[in-house]
């Protein structure tokens, strides 16, 4: 089978692996890269259990083959600061926690583009990432309460 | 206190099945019946495959009966020549590569020699799909209190309805899947699920394999909702033929599209209602007939019936009831267990079918619920006297008062008669949920839990309940902590591995923190006591004797345990149906506020207010955020979550076009509770996790008919939906003018 040969910086270290041409960036992290925080929930870009960040934006994993990320930033759950998630785990963001690791990294950027909410509602932006167990009020309190913080 | 495990799901640390570390493994995969009924004449392989590479396993491979047990014996772990539905299960394939799998899988042909299926459960079948006795019907049940037929021939007005309530998916978030290896001769099964014992048991069952050389361990559980109750045992058997095949663990995990199509979903039901009342709006007899779509196996539908009939009259007082259930074969893909079991469904025509009520009598709903809301002394249609002193209508009143029902009342019309294109309305539901098994399921369960003593003084609690995100790891730390009187640091929760942990029932039927809970409590007095102390030694004395005992009998192992006993004065007759259903009800009232807008016929959810009596609350935030949680669930299941069907199976199997809602398609949810503390629940608890699913669907449709005048009685309440009866209304009256 080919290869490809692919360079990227992960979590702020540089990696380089040879990865199947049709290979999800998904995969990569999980299966090659034992990355397994960010999950798969539904395989189609819907659900946002896959959230990582690809130079600095949130983006699914699921529909982004892994050769296309060449040179550029990415970052999952695992680079977060655990210490910026009190106020998630205060609230009652995480129940059976599978969209949990998505959901914290779109309410973190959320975070980092606070000018996002003089045009959209944390509601709004928080609509990529289901969630089948909170009904959302846990995760919307979070987010409020995170940015009260910030 | 906070969430257990909520760190480490936070930060992703928190490891499911398919985040396990494994080597050298094989992935497994399903190959599937494509058609819903026939004889299997030939099954195909791809000649451009290296079939040398895989694992294939077929009926032959099972070692023992061909049967994944539950209720009934009917349902093959693998289709033997015969296939009931679509997606059955023919072929597993395992190989290390999952593409070259996958690739493997799409290359079989499985060639069904087609016969008649029968797909519509509301029609009677035709003599060509007759498939399970000699009516298809799975099951029949009846309640009979009083005498209806007199009642309804005297009764000044008899108003009847029919409702219709669709499938649901789960939509867990983790989809299923297990790991299934050889440790020295012992079978070992991990994965996602809710009954380790059901899937233990399914694997001795059909691998004819005693129980010390099976064992199931449940890893971290990404959502269940039922879904995760009975099907977990297919997938196991299925995981674990390829890896006694192969001799190499095995790893099968479904995708989205496979999940959906092929497990369980929500029962569909037609309620029928004839209902005689007093010109007062009090009901003197209801008839009830209520009829579920089983699919092509028996599973779990004649349970579901069981709880829809019990709970299709009501929270009301009548002394003439007679409710008819049957749950019907059909030959689509087999219903299950989801959250509220057959209450949803029949609650949602109960209630929708008060409004009705109320407005064919031309009387308010809420005094219709009013006069006729149980009172203790009062009893249920099994004959189920209440006497809890829950006060339901101060329940329906801090419902009404939170959501301002009568100043919106006032609001809505003063809106609707202005606005061009939007009405608003709003719409209450009240209801009841039994927890803990029907009758005498409980009883039959026999659970046991275990409380250990470790030797450095630390409390372990031992059983065979689950964490899938409602917080049995939480809820039972704090219930061995209060009990004890020691430092929830000082509690662990055991892994739920059949090899450690007793039998304490499957997690389901909101069983767990009511009455595995209160087994917890005696366990850890039964510690207490084997320690040598009484049960007010708390804390550090309770430690130090633990300590204590370890240092006087070196190796021994210390725990306490306790078993089910039955609540003093229930009695269930199983043959009558007569009888205390369940040791406790939990009472609600919920009000629905939508916006309807005329132009797209899209119904938005813009206030909803949940209140309910569930006993004493144990912590807040997960107490709140199950109501919550399951109230958005409902939205889904009232206006968006819709199955389109394809020979019986699931044709949008994607969440591209099965939509759940986002936190932006609903509103804040308001939750209040009201606290009774049930002397028999743990720490005064009763069951909630269900409670929540019933009542969202009928106070939407019943808001959704208070703000446009259509008169919804099926659902999902899709916009198309909403549209055609407006549509059809309108022209009915174009044509009585």
């Amino acid at each position: 089978m080919t290869t490809l040969a692919v360079t990227f910086t992960l979590n702020g270290e540089p990696v380089s692996l040879g990865v199947d041409p049709a290979a999800r960036l998904l995969d990569t992290l999980r299966y090659q890269l034992a990355l397994t925080g960010t999950k798969e929930g539904c395989g189609e870009g819907e659900c946002g259990a896959c959230t990582v960040y690809l130079d600095g934006v949130p983006v699914n994993s699921c529909l982004v083959p892994t050769y296309q990320v060449r040179g550029q930033r990415v970052e999952t759950v695992e680079s977060l600061d655990p210490g910026a998630l009190e106020p998630f785990e205060r609230c009652g963001a995480t129940q059976c926690g599978a969209c949990t690791p998505g959901v914290v990294m779109t309410a973190s950027w959320i975070r980092e583009h606070p000018e996002l909410l003089d045009i959209h509602s944390i509601r709004e932006l928080m609509a990529g990432n289901l969630c089948r167990c909170t009904g959302y009020d846990g995760i919307v309190d979070s987010v409020a309460e995170a940015l009260r913080k910030t | 206190m906070r969430r257990r495990e909520a760190l480490a799901k936070l930060t992703g640390r928190e490891r499911y099945v398919d985040d396990l570390p494994l080597d050298d493994f094989l992935w497994g995969m399903t190959v599937r019946s494509p058609a819903p009924r026939g004889r299997v004449t030939a099954i195909r392989f791809g000649t451009d495959i290296a079939w040398s590479e895989f694992v294939v396993v077929d009926h032959r491979d099972i070692p023992g009966p061909n049967v994944v047990a539950l209720i009934e014996q009917d349902q093959p772990v693998l289709a033997a020549g015969y296939v009931r539905h679509v997606h059955e299960p023919v072929l597993l394939l395992a190989h290390p590569s999952r593409e070259a799998l996958r690739r493997a899988a799409r290359s079989i042909e499985v060639v069904v020699a087609p016969e008649p299926p029968a797909l519509d459960f509301r029609a009677p079948p035709g003599p060509a799909e007759i498939q399970y006795g000699t009516d298809n019907v799975l099951k029949r049940l009846q309640i009979v209190k009083g005498d209806v037929e007199r009642a309804l021939a005297r009764a000044p007005v008899v108003v009847s309805g029919t409702y219709e309530t669709g499938a649901q998916e789960h939509v867990y978030l983790e989809p299923q899947g297990m790991i299934a290896s050889l440790e020295g001769g012992v079978l070992v099964v991990k994965g996602s699920m809710q009954c380790p014992y059901y899937v233990l048991k399914a694997l001795q069952h059909a691998l004819a394999r005693e129980e010390a050389l099976v064992r199931v361990i449940q890893t971290p559980t990404g959502g269940g909702f039922g879904g995760k109750e009975e099907f977990p045992s297919h997938i196991a058997l299925h995981a674990a033929l390829l890896a006694l095949k192969s001799g190499r663990p095995v790893k099968l995990i479904y995708d989205r599209g496979e999940d959906m199509a092929a497990t369980t979903k929500r029962h569909p039901a037609l309620v029928r209602h004839r209902t005689g009342l007093g010109r007062d709006g009090r009901l003197l007899a209801q008839d009830i007939e209520v009829v579920i779509d089983g699919g092509a196996y028996v599973t779990l539908s004649p349970v579901v019936l069981s709880r829809a009939i019990i709970h299709a009259a009501g929270p009301y007082a009548c002394d003439h009831v007679r409710i008819s259930g049957r749950a019907m074969f059909t030959n689509a893909v087999p219903f299950g267990a989801f959250r509220g079991f057959g209450a949803p469904q029949s609650q949602f025509a109960g209630e929708r079918h008060m409004d009705v009520i109320a407005r064919t009598l031309g009387m308010d709903a809420v005094e219709l619920r009013r006069i006729n809301l149980l009172a203790d002394g009062q009893s249920t249609a099994t004959g189920q006297v209440i006497r809890d002193g829950t006060d339901r209508l101060a329940v329906m009143e801090r419902a009404l008062a939170l959501s301002r029902y009568r100043e919106k009342q006032r609001e809505h019309a003063a809106f609707n008669a202005t606005h061009a294109t939007l009405r608003r309305g709003s719409g209450l539901a009240t209801f009841y949920h039994g927890a803990g098994f029907t009758g005498g399921g409980e009883v039959a369960l026999q659970s046991r839990v275990r409380v250990a003593g470790r030797p450095d003084g630390r409390i372990e609690v031992l059983s065979a309940n689950i964490e899938m995100g409602q917080g049995t790891l939480t809820v039972f730390t704090e219930l061995a902590a209060a009990r004890l009187g020691v430092a929830p640091e000082d509690v662990t929760v055991a892994e739920a591995d059949t090899a450690r942990v007793p039998n304490s029932g499957p997690t389901v039927a909101s069983r767990t923190t009511m009455i595995v809970g209160g087994l917890l409590e005696r366990a850890a007095d039964d510690l207490r006591r084997r320690v040598g102390l009484d049960d007010t030694a708390r804390g550090a004395t309770v430690q130090q004797a633990i300590r204590r005992w370890h240092r006087e009998h070196p190796g021994e192992p210390l725990f306490g345990e306790a078993a089910y006993e039955k609540p003093p004065g229930i009695a269930w007759d199983d043959t009558t149906y007569r009888g205390d259903a369940y040791g406790a009800f939990a009472w609600a009232a919920y009000v629905a506020e939508v916006e309807v807008d005329l132009r797209t016929c899209a119904t938005c959810v813009i206030d909803f207010v949940a209140v309910q009596e569930v006993g004493k609350v144990l912590n807040p935030t997960l107490a709140k955020g199950q109501v919550q949680g399951g109230v958005v669930q409902g939205i889904g299941w009232a206006l968006m979550e819709e199955c389109k069907w394809r020979e019986g199976a699931m044709a949008n199997n994607q969440l591209t076009n099965y939509l759940i809602p986002t936190s932006d398609d609903v509103p804040s949810v308001r939750v209040a509770f009201l606290e009774n503390p049930y002397p028999h629940g743990a720490g005064g608890a009763k069951g909630l996790g269900e409670l929540p699913i019933d009542g969202p669907a009928p106070a939407i449709v019943n808001a959704v008919a208070r703000a446009t005048g259509a008169d919804p009685r099926a659902i999902p309440l899709t916009p198309e939906r909403l549209m055609e009866l407006m549509i059809n209304a309108e022209f009915g009256m174009r044509n009585a003018e």
